[in-house]
């Protein structure tokens, strides 16, 4: 197996413990809550005899460490249990959902390395106006919370212009146009304050990049700027860069959750909440698992990118 | 006194103030946040109005001479509303933070200097929870014991304290590496002591920067975990709750909404300042993020 | 041989928040073509500056004035373009530390395909073939098999020896080395000379070098131009220079190097500092340190004649007052 090949499998195997780990951890959400959990999540119902069929039914009188096997195993089997109140398959809410969460991230983090990463390499290789305009951008993106931002876009698209829907969803699938429509003002809060990371980064990597001696050396051999700046610097200076998509793109995935609820659409996060508060623990745990094992995965996949990028990498353990 | 901070110039005081003082962003942030932090210390003095005051005749007022900020739906004056509020988010914010702080820096510590079995037993719990997006922490934790904002601030100083744990670890490791600690080694000193005079000054600048920077964030997920109805209970308000509460009368009465925005967007602004002020002397190699 | 390049009155300054930093201060010297030109003077003396200036790479902060002559063409005042095409093909220049010259993330033999189809319009095949005869001619061993190679996998003089590829591949007239052997082994320095010195002959190429290494100036060059503080103090054939130096900074930078001959614990060095060039001693540079300063020091001394061959800048020369005061010409009481 070549270097590489074993460098990507033995970052998988660095991943499972984590990820088992996690699955503990989340396990033990529901019997960390304090006081009975099953009479918390019945509430009013909570007549002795309901409790304990629900306690049967979720089978909460067995020991924990089986309760946990028995929960593992059908979570490899893609059984998460059910929605307590609707008694719908976890697995089919989270069908449901994911795709959303993940075409708001996927949108989001798209717009905002389109702009960001253009804009950064500008400012870092010319001074003067790009770079005033961008940094009053990046203090801008960081400083502005993005749901505040989102409910200004809402009052200006939805209330004053009214050229934009202020909440909703329609899927893709069914109809791309309205899709687009309803995910444009919550694309356009997340992807503000991401972009501002993106660009500040790539400015500092490019920046950084553009001050080394090989630079140096390739303008001094005549190489035209434009191809020192694109071909050279910026596949120098992605490492970081790549770094911190990867780790924006895991952060959205997971929490989004106040946007969704905000612009009511029916993704993961809102799921995960709307079940907090309703004491809905079976899809928490599900949901929670969901999300972070994909977190783990991309911050992994961000990893194997970044070592590709940098040839040295191969001559073991580099990064 | 450990040979790096006489050569910074003495006493760690005396690097503090000139690192604030250094740059002009530092001077801001510095100046921004001592103005921010006497109004929220003397919010009941400032406020021209009692926050929670029913007022029926004064409702949905645009800003005026007699409301600065403008009234809510309940006739409730905002300004006034936005000192006490902001107030609670600081508190949460700065509250948070200073925990994260003291619980995560001697661990990062300890685990720097010693390294080996000691390094992993404390890192490799650490980085599990940087593995899950920190949001959904937050979220998980107060479903498990349940909303407020104390539980807020724990939530938030959970997910910070690993940060400054990692920042403090990986100057430590820099630290640990110079022939200063070797010669204290070699002199038979104490472990505590070497980490208390020689590790601690030198090994804590990145992690000051980095906790200045977390503070101005966590106002923003205080923000987010109030609005959400997870953060602060009625009636306390704080600037996330207000954000919720705007939401409702947007169209009608926008500055509802406006001004607890601003209030967090230049909190944020000015801890980002400061802490970038800081850095340069501080955190030369950037190891903070 | 004709003059390759001839500069004239050549000034480099730095805007700094302290001021402006004079670096390199009137300045005149001409290259011969087909020599081995050694620029001389410990660090921060301009020479690196200098070259700079020449291959147009000086930072925006630069502003420089005079004239460089190079070949038929004027350099100042070149535009960025102009001054593009030149570098790399005309003019190149190699760096001092050959493990940072190099991207990480490209190929090696690309790198110096990369040099000529930067400046010919050639296809990808003709310039990996010319790259690879290249990469051996400076001496890389199986060179067909390591183009592929990142430079990582290259040690510091195999790295050189890319560098030198890359500076050559054009068949430039004039190459401007700074220390490039600084950064080297003792043993691979002279490998690393031999090298320049053979492809001097073979392709006829102008070669200044720049360095603070004495040894480095005495196996190869063939003139010297002494730097000190920005200004030029001394050019002289090397075996003038080493038998007969008329400055007393070239005077006291030889015998500061260590001979068999020396006292043990007794390094001869010379007193003073270097001095702060956002406010330079008016007139000659040397003059706070010079064993022999006089009242005249304070105005530059011109650049001048002692002998055909060897140039001085010092009070001290009858060449230099004459150039100052062609009317004064000494003519003393006797003939």
């Amino acid at each position: 197996m070549s270097p590489r090949a074993r460098y990507v499998v033995r970052r998988l195997f660095q991943a499972i413990p984590v990820i088992i780990a996690m699955s503990i951890f989340v396990f033990l959400m529901i019997h960390l809550v304090p006081g009975d959990p099953v009479q918390t999540m019945l509430g009013f119902r909570a007549t002795p005899e309901n409790v304990a069929t629900v306690r049967a039914q979720l089978g909460l009188d067995h020991p924990l460490l089986s309760q946990y096997l028995t929960w593992v195993s059908g979570a490899l089997h893609g059984n998460f249990g059910q929605d307590f109140i609707s008694h719908v398959p976890v697995s089919t809410l989270l069908a449901q959902r994911l795709p959303v969460t993940i075409e708001l991230t996927l949108l989001s983090m798209t717009l905002a390395v389109l702009v960001g990463v253009p804009l950064g390499v500008r400012a870092a290789a010319k001074a003067g106006a790009v770079r005033q305009a961008t940094e009053g951008f990046v203090i801008a993106g960081i400083a502005i919370t993005d749901f505040w931002l989102g409910i200004m876009l809402v009052l200006l698209f939805a209330g004053i212009w009214q050229v934009l829907p202020p909440s909703g969803y329609v899927p893709f699938l069914q109809d791309p146009a309205q899709n687009l429509r309803y995910m444009a003002l919550p694309v356009l809060a997340l992807a503000f304050g991401e972009a501002a990371y993106i660009l500040r980064t790539t400015r500092g990597a490019m920046e950084e990049v553009l001050g080394t001696h090989y630079v140096l050396f390739l303008r001094a051999k005549g190489v035209r700027e434009r191809r020192v700046v694109y071909r050279h610097a910026l596949r120098n200076a992605a490492p970081p860069i790549v770094t911190v998509i990867g780790i924006q793109f895991g952060v959205l995935l997971g929490g989004a959750i106040v946007i969704e609820s905000l612009f009511a659409l029916p993704g993961v996060g809102r799921l995960i909440v709307t079940s907090i508060q309703q004491r809905n623990y079976v899809v928490v745990q599900g949901g929670v698992l969901v999300v972070a094992i994909l977190f783990i995965l991309v911050t992994l996949v961000t990893d194997l990118i970044v070592g590709w990028l940098d040839p040295r990498t191969e001559e073991g353990d580099a990064t | 006194m450990s040979v790096a901070v006489v050569a910074a110039g003495g006493k760690p005081r005396a690097v503090w103030r000139r690192g604030i003082l250094a740059s002009r962003k530092g001077r801001w942030g510095f100046a921004i946040l001592t103005v921010l932090a006497l109004i929220a210390i003397f919010a009941p003095l400032l406020a021209p109005h009692d926050p929670n005051a029913i007022d029926a005749t004064q409702i949905l007022h645009a800003p005026s001479l007699a409301h600065r900020f403008g009234s809510d739906a309940l006739g409730r004056d905002v300004f006034s509303r936005v000192l006490f509020a902001y107030r609670v988010s600081l508190t949460v914010a700065v509250g948070s933070t200073l925990v994260a702080f003291l619980v995560g820096v001697p661990l990062g510590l300890y685990a720097g200097y010693h390294g080996g079995w000691v390094d992993t037993a404390i890192m490799r719990p650490i980085d599990m929870v940087l593995a899950l997006p920190a949001m959904l922490l937050a979220v998980a934790l107060i479903a498990i014991i349940g909303p407020g904002s104390n539980i807020a601030t724990l939530a938030i100083a959970v997910i910070y304290m690993p940060i400054l744990a990692r920042v403090v670890r990986s100057s430590t490791l820099v630290v640990v590496s110079q022939t200063y600690i070797e010669a204290a080694r070699a002199r038979g000193t104490r472990t505590r002591s070497i980490i208390a005079r020689h590790v601690l000054p030198n090994a804590i600048g990145p992690a000051i920067v980095q906790a200045t920077i977390l503070m101005g964030f966590a106002i923003q997920i205080e923000a987010a975990l109030s609005f959400l109805g997870l953060g602060v209970q009625p009636p306390t308000s704080s600037l996330g709750s207000m954000l919720a509460d705007g939401r409702d009368v947007l169209t009608q009465a926008p500055w509802v909404e406006v001004f607890p925005g601003l209030a967090i967007a230049i909190t944020v602004l000015a801890f980002n300042f400061l802490g970038d002020g800081l850095r340069a002397r501080l955190d030369p190699k950037g190891v903070s993020e | 041989m004709s003059d390759l390049l001839t500069l004239r009155h050549v000034d480099v300054g730095f805007a700094t928040d302290e001021g402006t930093v004079s670096a390199v201060s009137d300045v005149s010297l001409t290259v011969e073509e087909g020599e081995i030109f050694g620029l001389v003077g410990e660090s921060g003396c301009g020479k690196t500056t200098l070259a700079m200036a020449l291959m147009g790479l000086l930072p925006r902060t630069a502003s420089v004035a005079g004239s460089v002559r190079f070949g038929e063409r004027e350099l100042f005042g070149l535009e960025a373009e102009e001054f593009r095409q030149l570098r790399g093909d005309r003019i190149s220049m190699i760096f001092q530390d050959p493990m940072t010259s190099l991207d990480p993330t490209f190929p090696i033999g690309a790198q110096v395909a990369e040099t000529i189809t930067a400046h010919r319009d050639i296809s990808k095949q003709a310039a990996r073939a010319r790259a690879l005869a290249l990469l051996g001619d400076v001496g890389i061993p199986e060179a067909e098999r390591r183009y592929d190679d990142p430079p990582h996998r290259l040690s510091g003089g195999m790295r050189q020896r890319v560098v030198i590829a890359t500076a050559l591949a054009n068949e430039p007239s004039l190459v401007l080395a700074d220390e490039p052997t600084t950064a080297l082994d003792v043993t691979i320095q002279s490998q690393m000379l031999d090298l320049l010195r053979d492809l001097r002959g073979r392709l006829r190429t102008t070669i200044v070098l720049i360095t603070h290494d004495l040894g480095v100036v005495a196996q190869i060059c063939d003139r010297v131009g002494v730097m000190y503080a920005g200004q030029l103090v001394e050019v002289a054939p090397v075996a003038d220079i080493f038998r007969t130096p008329r400055h007393p900074y070239t005077q006291a930078l030889l015998a500061a190097l260590p001979s068999e001959h020396q006292e043990p614990g007794s390094l001869r060095v010379i007193s003073g500092r270097v001095p702060n060039l956002t406010s330079p001693p008016p007139g000659c540079r040397f003059s706070t340190r010079c064993p022999y300063v006089m009242d005249e020091c304070a105005t530059v001394p011109p650049l001048a004649h002692e002998t055909g061959e060897h140039l001085i800048a010092c009070w001290l020369s009858e060449a230099t007052k004459e150039a100052a005061h062609p009317d004064h010409a000494s003519t003393g009481g006797a003939a």
